[in-house]
């Protein structure tokens, strides 16, 4: 059974909960307990009917106040696939974490109001899926029912979208009329609307191809941790252990280790049930090599004539997410990147992106929370680093207050 | 395994290796929290796999209320004794003894809070800046909200509003000295993903996961066994009935429920089919208010 990362995007308005309520309660993932104790909160508070956004709402600032604060996470499972939903709320700080969500999807589900159309949120929301590369994006056209289930509606919808998207670098894009309140085409074809002959939402899911999502090509392997057990057992084991981050591994292998440049061969890539013949993209193995070569934490193994590019001169677009202080040109930070850490100086705001308009704002100099930007870096140490569009492992960054400790950025890095 | 996609359960195991080698990697004093419950059960199997050949850098610790299960605290030794792992306990009966902490009285008495005095003490004396858990998302609605590396304050606050982004698997475990991160590998594991791995695994469980014959009694529609930390009201009649446990914490405040299941196929058969969450099944503890768990999180508790 495959895993699917999926996030959604919307506000309580578009009936993004009474869509994830659905998928969750038509696939048997709520349980009596948690639906009696929401039935009791909604009956507290007056309300009519049950309200399936109080699944999502954990904490209590949320309940009390009938806001979402903070992505959640929800687990359901169909015996075709496991899915994890990062629900992520669509209204205060609204881009942070969207981008959070967004950054291990595989697939996005925007949702869209069909009485309001496109509104410039639902711009927002496809920029932002676009920006963080999820390779699969649905869009949701709810609440058919509260227009007749109206076919010219449903394609003109599309046809603005699908317009505005031509702007944008989108892979796959599906469109599915629905109404979650009422069940049609979210798990269950709709008996309204006999005019749609695509998927439902769910067997969309189900059915989505993700398995050629991930680089298979480019072989990255940033070494995470140095076994060696220096025991009686094993007096001469020296494993170098890491998730594959592109491309596929095999014994016999000829790599380069940067930043030393020297090349070697893979004599063995073992789990801790025993060697295994390959390696691909995703999986946490521990390579051994023919060489006794000087390698630690932080370097990368890849091939040699294929090599990311090693640079301390960074070109990235940020998303800058500081409850407090903004991003200047001159500011020294601390940047992870794969398993290595180093500080950087930011040299340049180049502009500030308008995601509303997705105009460029070249006279910025500053940017503030829930702000995206194109800026210039130099690092203390070289990173190995390739284009987010390329892989979106090598090619993300995060950015660190050495004083609070605190994340402050997402990056994507650029081609240069 | 090819270069197809890996099984949901592959990709969740390889997800928490990343995890517990990063702290290992980043991380100067880690330790992994072990209650002998299931979910811990299968993190330290995931500590052992993510570092062999060699052993596991780090020593678990076990809070212990002093009112256990007694297979349960014989399978931590006998697993101890079997992975050479180096344990500690935080004991809240020497808390109590200390006079750091006043007991509970009455029959509803349970240690469940005390346990964060004991936790947050292990962690500073041992001076831990990373506490590896067993939680997992699917749990409990708090817990949904948490972050993989979750900061804790120098009290061991945790502040759901005030939570590092965490985005791709970059993960940022910087802290001060006398703050910690809490961590937890298993995040996006489901109780039924749990019970896969065990199976798949062939991972050894302590026999109070399969139905046996207990002496129990009924509070709260939960059926608890008779121990001698427990005193039964006036009305509560002690029986014996065909048991197991769905989890395993302090014995006073976790239920057993019905069963016949003395094989993993027949609990994962039941778990498939139940409609009832784990805690909601079997835990008193969380049912004391909507939002139990998230006051006791911010108090510094798992």
């Amino acid at each position: 059974m495959e895993l699917l990362r999926l996030a959604t995007a919307g506000s309580v308005d578009d009936g993004k909960s009474t869509l994830i309520g659905r998928l969750l309660y038509d696939s048997k993932s709520i349980f009596e307990d948690q639906l009696e104790s929401i039935e009791a909160t909604s009956e507290q508070r007056g309300s009519e009917t049950v309200d399936l956004a109080l699944l999502t709402d954990g904490l209590r600032a949320e309940r009390e106040q009938g806001i979402t604060i903070d992505v959640a996470y929800r687990y359901f499972a169909t015996p075709k696939r496991k899915f994890i939903i990062a629900d992520t709320p669509g209204h205060t700080q609204y881009t942070r974490n969207m981008v959070t969500g967004a950054s291990t999807a595989n697939l996005a589900i925007i949702l869209i109001d069909a009485r309001k159309g496109l509104l410039e949120q639902s711009r927002r929301h496809a920029f932002i899926a676009s920006l963080l590369r999820i390779p699969h994006l649905v869009i949701a056209v709810n609440k058919m029912d509260l227009v007749d289930y109206d076919r010219d509606r449903f394609e003109e919808i599309r046809a603005e979208f699908t317009e505005f998207a031509s702007k944008l670098d989108v892979a796959d894009l599906t469109f599915i009329p629905m109404s979650a309140l009422n069940g049609d085409n979210v798990v269950d074809r709709s008996m309204n609307m006999d005019w749609y002959e695509g998927s439902t939402l769910l067997h969309h899911l189900e059915q989505v191809h993700i398995a050629s999502d991930r680089n298979l090509v480019d072989v990255r392997f940033p070494v995470q941790y140095v076994i060696r057990p220096q025991s009686a057992a094993h007096p001469d084991y020296r494993g170098y252990a890491g998730q594959v981050a592109g491309g596929v591994m095999k014994p016999g292998d000829e790599v380069q280790v940067l930043p030393s440049g020297f090349t070697s061969t893979i004599t063995s890539i073992d789990t801790a049930t025993g060697p295994i013949d390959e390696a691909s993209a995703g999986m946490s193995v521990t390579i051994r090599l023919a060489d006794e070569i000087d390698i630690s934490r932080g370097d990368m193994i890849c091939r040699p004539n294929n090599a990311p590019e090693v640079s301390q001169d960074i070109d990235a677009m940020i998303c800058w997410m500081a409850d407090q202080g903004e991003l200047r040109a001159g500011q020294k930070l601390a940047i992870k990147h794969t398993t290595r850490w180093a500080r950087a100086m930011v040299k340049d705001v180049q502009y500030r992106l308008d995601i509303n308009s997705l105009s460029r704002d070249e006279e910025s100099r500053s940017i503030g929370l829930n702000e995206i930007a194109r800026i210039t870096m130099r690092t203390t140490q070289p990173l190995f680093a390739d284009a987010y569009t390329r892989n979106r492992t090598t090619g993300s960054f995060i950015l660190v207050d050495e004083a609070t400790n605190v994340t402050v950025a997402a990056g994507m890095v650029l081609d240069r | 395994m090819t270069t197809e996609q890996m099984s949901h359960v592959q990709a969740l195991e390889s997800e928490a290796i990343h995890i517990m080698r990063e702290v290992a990697a980043e991380c100067e004093r880690p330790c992994l929290l072990f209650s002998g419950g299931k979910d811990s059960i299968v993190m330290l199997h995931l500590a052992i796999k993510a570092f062999a050949p060699a052993p596991v850098p780090f020593p678990i610790m076990h809070v212990d209320t002093g009112h256990n299960f007694e297979e349960v605290i014989e399978y931590r030794d006998r697993r101890v004794a079997e992975t050479g792992v180096r344990l500690i306990v935080a004991s809240v009966q020497d808390a109590i003894d200390q006079g750091k902490v006043v007991e509970e009285t009455g029959p509803r008495a349970s240690r469940n809070r005390l346990q964060t005095t004991a936790l947050l003490e292990g962690i500073e004396s041992n001076r831990f800046d990373a506490v590896f858990g067993g939680a997992r998302r699917d749990e409990e609605k708090a817990r949904a909200k948490e972050r993989v590396f979750s900061f804790r304050d120098d009290f061991g606050q945790w502040d759901p509003k005030a939570q590092r982004p965490e985005l791709w698997n970059l993960y940022n475990p910087r802290v001060k000295p006398g703050e910690h991160m809490r961590v937890f590998p298993i995040s996006n594991w489901t109780e039924l993903d749990i019970w896969h791995y065990i199976r798949d695994e062939n991972i050894d469980i302590p026999m109070v996961y399969y139905a046996h014959k207990r002496q129990v009694f009924q509070r709260d529609g939960m059926w608890l066994g008779v121990t001698p930390f427990m005193t039964l009201m006036d009305d509560e009649v002690p029986e014996e009935r065909l048991v197991r446990f769905r989890t395993i914490g302090d014995a006073t405040c976790t239920g057993a429920v019905d069963s016949a299941a003395t094989t993993i196929e027949q609990v994962i058969e039941e778990v498939g089919a139940t409609r009832i969450t784990e805690r909601g099944a079997t835990r008193a503890d969380d049912r004391t208010a909507e939002a139990a768990m998230e006051d006791r999180k911010k108090e510094g508790y798992f």
